[in-house]
């Protein structure tokens, strides 16, 4: 889907922000995710239009950056931490505990990542890259609940306004 | 040189004393309440750009992003007259146990405003780039908030203050890429592009963003910059020993009691940290090894030369080779797999070479191979020799420390430091763990995605 005329309205005052419009292609793909939930083919080449690239160029540097998600990805993207404070910690078992529990469901997107520069309260997770630390794979997965359920409001998939 | 001074054994807080002692600080009215730009402002009253410089020079900072350079000489580097030229504040934070510059962001985010003012004004610099870590969510609304409360209360903007000085400053996400925290990186993805860095020199001090004069410092450098201005330069180099001045906001965590950031003069004794401050290891446990300076580099162990190391950046090079990196302090007990801790490690640098130069590129994924199998019951005898001989390739004398590279930027040896630890401390360990392999085995070869 295009820019919504909101989302265009706000890409276009993100490109006047840089002396090369250029610059603008991660903060516009990060609105780009936020609003249709992935960064679609689409989407990279309008993007490519309003910074005066072309849609190679955009995709091959998008393709470069882990949270641009290239494929439909849920309304929750959960990223657990197994980087090498949290590894000794916990961390593990929550990623599998959360990969088992919802590897049937679409909504809920369960990630890898490396530290989340949360290790002070390891383990942590994000979702929609909202920090979630001190947890133990019970507590986890009640948190991931609660977004699914409304009780906790998420980001957009790319962390962007609530 | 080894300096005798005694340091007390407690934080020292300078940096993250609002943070600490404020609620909300992030609030504007909460920060301006506590002196958030005053010394912003008696810096434009005074219009002296010269005298930031000396005192930033007297002051002996020297940046806290990992590389220990000298503030002042960079700015000094700049040349002159050439305009535009760019202000960047790296807060990529990435480096795996390393939490204190999101503190500051999420916490103080008035600090870092403030003392990107100052910088600014210091290095004649009209535009400046806050650079933030893509997964930073709540720190980028904080920044960008502080910026608009900033530009909205006359700290930020046109002619400010009267002065006839502006500023502009621009908060710019990254998008998940660790390598973008290495500064020339970190300004092609400014820039728009794969987050790769450049061959150097040119340095970015002689052309960054858009090829025009760039200065880039750490969120923790520029913070501190504004507490130098109101101690004094000489004063703030009283704090610390040697040519390691002032304080470090060092993030301690692992098999800690008291996980969490701590700042701290320079001086201290890593026992001291460790077991005074932190109050030793969890459950009371046997400390079995430490990295002292963040996830790049050598690895120091449970013995009394260790533990006596001074906090000093100089001095801990000198006598063991390792660095006090990005401040991170990571701390493991008795049950620990080293090899564990070296495998995860080693992934996540083949997780995150951007694939520019081939001895890291293929490097780093072989080190990780190879780490993966000894670390999952699968090692062969032969594998720590085939570990150090792959490790070669990327850093040449491989147990030298610090490291020596074949590549473009340091990550390509950086998973090389937790090789090179694991021969040194505990190859018995190591042989022992892989004497029983099955040569021929398949070995899991993991893709990361
Ligand atoms: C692989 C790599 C990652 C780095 N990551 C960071 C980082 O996350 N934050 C940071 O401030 N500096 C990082 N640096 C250091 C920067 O290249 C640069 O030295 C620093 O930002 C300069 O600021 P300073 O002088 O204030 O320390 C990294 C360097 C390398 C080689
Ligand atoms: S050393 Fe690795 S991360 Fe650095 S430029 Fe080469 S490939 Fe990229
Ligand atoms: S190691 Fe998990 S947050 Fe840092």
């Amino acid at each position: 889907m295009s820019f919504t005329p909101e989302n265009l309205a706000r890409a276009q005052s993100v490109i006047a922000q840089y002396p090369d419009a250029h610059s603008a292609i991660l903060p516009l793909a990060h609105i780009a995710q936020d609003q249709d939930g992935w960064l679609t083919t689409e989407a990279m080449a309008e993007i490519a239009d309003l910074v005066g690239t072309t849609p190679a160029d955009v995709q091959g540097v998008c393709s470069f950056y882990t949270m641009y998600k290239r494929r439909p990805c849920g309304k929750l993207v959960v990223s657990v931490c197994t980087n090498v404070t949290c590894l000794v910690v916990g961390g593990p078992e929550i990623l599998e505990h959360l990969n088992d529990r919802y590897a049937a469901d679409d909504d809920v997107f369960v990630e890898e990542v490396e530290c989340l520069a949360a290790c002070g309260n390891a383990p942590a997770m994000q979702v929609n890259y909202e920090y979630h630390e001190h947890l133990v794979p019970e507590m986890a997965a009640a948190i991931v609940d609660d977004y699914k359920s409304g009780v906790l409001q998420p980001r957009g998939v790319s962390g962007g306004l609530k | 040189m080894t300096d005798t001074k005694k340091i007390e054994v407690r934080e020292t807080r300078i940096v993250t004393r609002r943070l600490h002692d404020v609620v909300d600080a992030w609030k504007y009215e909460n920060a301006r309440a506590d002196g958030a730009y005053q010394i912003w402002a008696d810096v434009l009253r005074k219009g002296d750009a010269a005298d930031l410089l000396a005192q930033v020079k007297a002051s002996g900072l020297r940046g806290r992003g990992g590389a220990n350079f000298p503030t002042a000489i960079k700015w000094e580097s700049l040349p002159a007259d050439v305009f535009p030229r760019y202000l960047v504040i790296n807060g990529d934070e990435g480096e795996p146990s390393t939490f204190k510059d999101r503190e500051i962001i999420e916490k103080d985010p008035h600090a870092l405003v403030e003392g990107v003012c100052i910088e600014a004004f210091a290095c004649g610099i009209n535009k400046a780039f806050i650079y933030l870590r893509g997964e930073f969510a709540l720190g980028y609304d904080r920044v960008v908030n502080a910026v608009k409360e900033a530009s909205a209360n006359g700290w930020v903007g046109e002619n400010i203050q009267g002065s006839g000085f502006s500023l502009d400053i621009v908060v710019h996400r990254g998008a998940g890429a660790y390598i973008c925290g290495e500064e020339s990186a970190l300004i092609e993805s400014l820039e728009g592009k794969r987050g790769m860095p450049r061959i150097k020199p040119p340095l970015p001090i002689h052309s960054g963003v858009y090829a025009k004069p760039t200065v880039v410092n750490n969120v923790e450098t520029a913070s501190t910059l504004t507490h130098i201005i109101k101690m004094g330069g000489a004063e703030y180099a009283k704090l610390g020993v040697g040519r390691s001045t002032g304080t470090r906001v060092a993030a301690i965590s692992g098999h800690i009691k008291n996980p969490g950031i701590y700042e701290i003069e320079f001086g201290m004794t890593f026992r001291e940290i460790i077991f005074e401050l932190c109050g030793g290891l969890r459950d009371d446990k046997e400390l079995k090894f430490f990295l002292p300076g963040g996830a790049s580099f050598q690895w120091l162990v449970n013995c009394d030369e260790h533990l006596d190391q001074v906090y000093d950046i100089d001095d801990i090079t000198a006598k063991l080779g390792t660095t006090l990196g990005s401040g991170a302090i990571m701390v493991y007990d008795q049950s620990t797999d080293p090899v564990l801790v070296a495998w995860r490690l080693a992934k996540f640098y083949a997780h995150e070479s951007c694939g520019k130069c081939t001895p890291c590129r293929e490097g780093t994924g072989w080190i990780e191979k190879i780490l993966y199998r000894m670390s999952h019951g699968q090692g062969r005898p032969t594998d720590m020799e085939l570990l150090l001989s792959m490790s070669a390739n990327v850093s040449p004398d491989v147990l030298r420390a610090p490291f020596t590279q074949t590549t473009i930027c340091p990550l390509g040896p950086s998973p090389v430091s937790a090789v090179a630890s694991l021969e040194k401390y505990f190859r018995a360990e190591v042989d022992a763990a892989c004497s029983g392999g099955r040569p021929g085995i398949a070995v899991n070869v993991r893709v990361n995605s």
